[in-house]
């Protein structure tokens, strides 16, 4: 008897909690960001790595055969000027199709708000911590350069001038000069991400776009041949693809 | 509607669960659960390891598993057993570049060493990754003609009629009925407890030792991506196993004799990919490479400075490729060498 009694709390329990946990969310909506990847509008997924199919603005033929880059720090604002921070991060992992939908726990008010935005890497607070799902993916940047995480690495081959098959290593973090004991860094080079205006009211999903191709392209041409390994120590590669980066990433649409 | 048919159905469930209980007492068997020592290395720094919700660890299950690994029982004609290659003393590594089976067979890649096992995510085993989870990973060698050479059945038999094993799989696994999986899972729960991480640059880490100029010195090269750039394929201080577990093309040859990854995924783009080892216990697991074709550290060393092969699949990441490699200098090569070998855990050999 008191085994029944026991169930029926239980489950009593169960449904009213269910119940008031469904009443609270009622103005709340899940937010979701997809993310794809293109070539100067032509679809760019996995299984178009490892074979030299792409053109730069430069004019470099190259393959790639590694992408990965983090996000951060979605952030909703209201025209008020509050915001609301959804936590969380993501490795976007485009080498092995994993991670490219990033579905943070945070829950959003319904509404409009001015703009939406995200972090492209870590910003300098964030990127001083130490996540243990990070360095498991050894994202990690060495402490000569400041320690912290990569924003993004970019790995593939292009043909040289002597039309031979070189490798190259687009890999972004913060810029950081006189590596050693004490680097100091010229500028931040990650940046944020502003997808517009947007009015909550469902579910939503934002389908968001990297050119991959603009890495290479405005404002600064870049040419393989003079820039391709050895990226990290460099602060004037990591302030160019910094200016580049501003670029490489727009909103294709909003679902609800 | 839904709402009570939803409360019927789980106060039914509860209660068959309440009834179920009452009934199976007799056949319950009991374990010790086995809690995993997390060093705090790995603990601050990495993800957990990897333990299947289907093969929990227990002390009589890792028992179990150590008798096994260390039992010729295993073998076809009961010979040889996991340890005969897998040395404790070598960081369960062999130091032949190819270990032969119980037929004289010599397989065609090293053995690898066994430590961290548990902290492989994706779960791929072996040099191209062709297995899936450690339990896979020990079914392979039992039944491989190159290596023991069994037949799964005949183990199973002999364990079965064994004057000891009923008993100890009736304790580890609840049963006295034999078969390949409980006898893998023991197996893999024993593989989990080896764990290495007590190196003189984990004690460094900790703060409970200082190195030496030259070990220092090498560790900034491998962590300098205009030298060494070891780090990416290998970790950082900010990464206890020192690997990736990941498959590369580190530039050993201009064509492939074995495919590695490259035959499992059937994808030409990985021919002459295999598994990044750990750089941990170096000192106890030549000789090196997938093939062991290199019997000293220093021979390694010298590949990723000045033996660099170009192929279609060379990994980006090989610097300088044309030259050969980064093209260190003897005393960074010298410096390089003396850092790595401190990530050899003589505790772990030990114990």
């Amino acid at each position: 008897m008191k085994k029944v009694v026991l169930v029926i709390l239980i489950s009593c329990s169960y449904f009213f909690s269910c119940s008031k946990h469904q009443d609270e969310n009622i103005s709340q909506s899940s937010i979701t960001l997809n993310f794809s990847h293109h070539w100067d509008g032509t679809l760019v997924t996995n299984s178009d790595f490892n074979a030299v199919k792409f053109i730069n603005a430069f004019g470099n033929q190259l393959s790639i055969e590694g992408l990965r880059y983090l996000i951060s720090k979605v952030t909703f604002y209201k025209t008020n000027g509050s915001k609301r921070e959804l936590q969380g991060y993501n490795l976007i992992d485009v080498t092995n199709n994993q991670t490219l939908v990033f579905s943070p726990q945070t829950l959003i008010d319904q509404g409009t708000y001015s703009n939406v935005t995200f972090t492209f890497g870590f910003n300098n607070e964030d990127n001083a911590g130490n996540y243990t799902d990070l360095n498991s993916a050894l994202w990690n940047v060495p402490a000569a350069l400041g320690g912290d995480y990569h924003y993004m690495q970019l790995d593939g081959k292009f043909l040289n001038t002597l039309n031979q098959e070189q490798g190259f290593n687009y890999h972004v973090i913060r810029a950081v000069e006189n590596p050693g004991d004490h680097p100091t860094f010229p500028q931040d080079t990650f940046f944020n991400v502003d997808l517009g205006p947007v009015t909550i009211y469902n579910n939503t999903t934002f389908n968001i776009e990297m050119n991959i191709a603009d890495w290479f392209k405005n404002p600064n041409t870049w040419d393989l041949n003079i820039l391709n390994q050895m990226l990290m120590p460099n602060a004037n590669a990591q302030i160019m693809m910094y200016e580049n980066g501003l670029n490489v990433f727009s909103l294709k649409s909003i679902t609800q | 509607m839904l709402f009570l048919r939803q409360n019927n159905l789980l106060i039914f469930l509860i209660l068959l669960a309440f009834f179920s209980c009452d009934n199976e007492s007799v056949d319950q068997y009991v374990t010790t659960p086995y809690q995993l020592e997390i060093p705090d290395l790995f603990e601050n720094n990495i993800l957990a390891p990897v333990i299947p919700s289907d093969n929990p660890m227990t002390f009589e299950g890792v028992s179990l598993g150590k008798k096994l690994f260390f039992d010729p029982i295993l073998s076809g004609n009961t010979m040889q057993s996991c340890a005969d290659c897998h040395a404790p003393e070598n960081a369960f590594s062999d130091t032949r570049r190819f270990s032969d089976g119980i037929n004289g067979v010599f397989g065609t890649r090293n053995t690898m060493p066994l430590f961290n096992l548990a902290w492989n995510y994706d779960k791929k085993f072996f040099w191209d990754g062709n297995t899936f989870s450690l339990e896979h990973q020990a079914f392979v060698p039992v039944s491989d003609p190159t290596e023991m050479n069994s037949r799964w059945a005949d183990v199973e038999l002999k364990l079965q009629q064994h004057n000891e094993y009923p008993d100890l799989f009736k304790t580890a696994f609840g049963t006295t009925k034999i078969d390949s999986t409980l006898v893998t899972k023991a197996l893999a729960q024993f593989e989990r407890t080896l764990i290495s991480a007590n190196s003189k640059f984990d004690n460094f880490l900790l703060g409970k030792t200082i190195l030496t100029p030259e070990e220092l010195n090498g560790f900034n090269i491998f962590m300098d991506e205009t030298k060494g750039d070891c780090f990416h394929c290998h970790g950082s201080d900010k990464n206890p196993l020192w690997t990736d577990n990941t498959f590369h093309n580190n530039g050993l040859d201009q064509t492939f004799a074995d495919l590695g990854l490259g035959a499992v995924s059937g994808d030409p783009a990985d021919n002459g990919k295999f598994k990044t080892p750990s750089l941990r216990n170096l000192a106890f697991t030549a000789p090196y490479m997938h093939d062991g074709r290199f019997e000293t550290l220093d021979a390694v060393i010298n590949h990723y400075s000045e033996g660099l092969k170009n192929s279609s699949t060379i990994d980006p990441l090989m610097k300088k490729v044309n030259q050969g490699g980064v093209q260190l200098s003897a005393t960074d090569k010298a410096n390089l060498k003396a850092f790595l070998l401190t990530l050899s855990d003589y505790d772990f050999i030990n114990n």
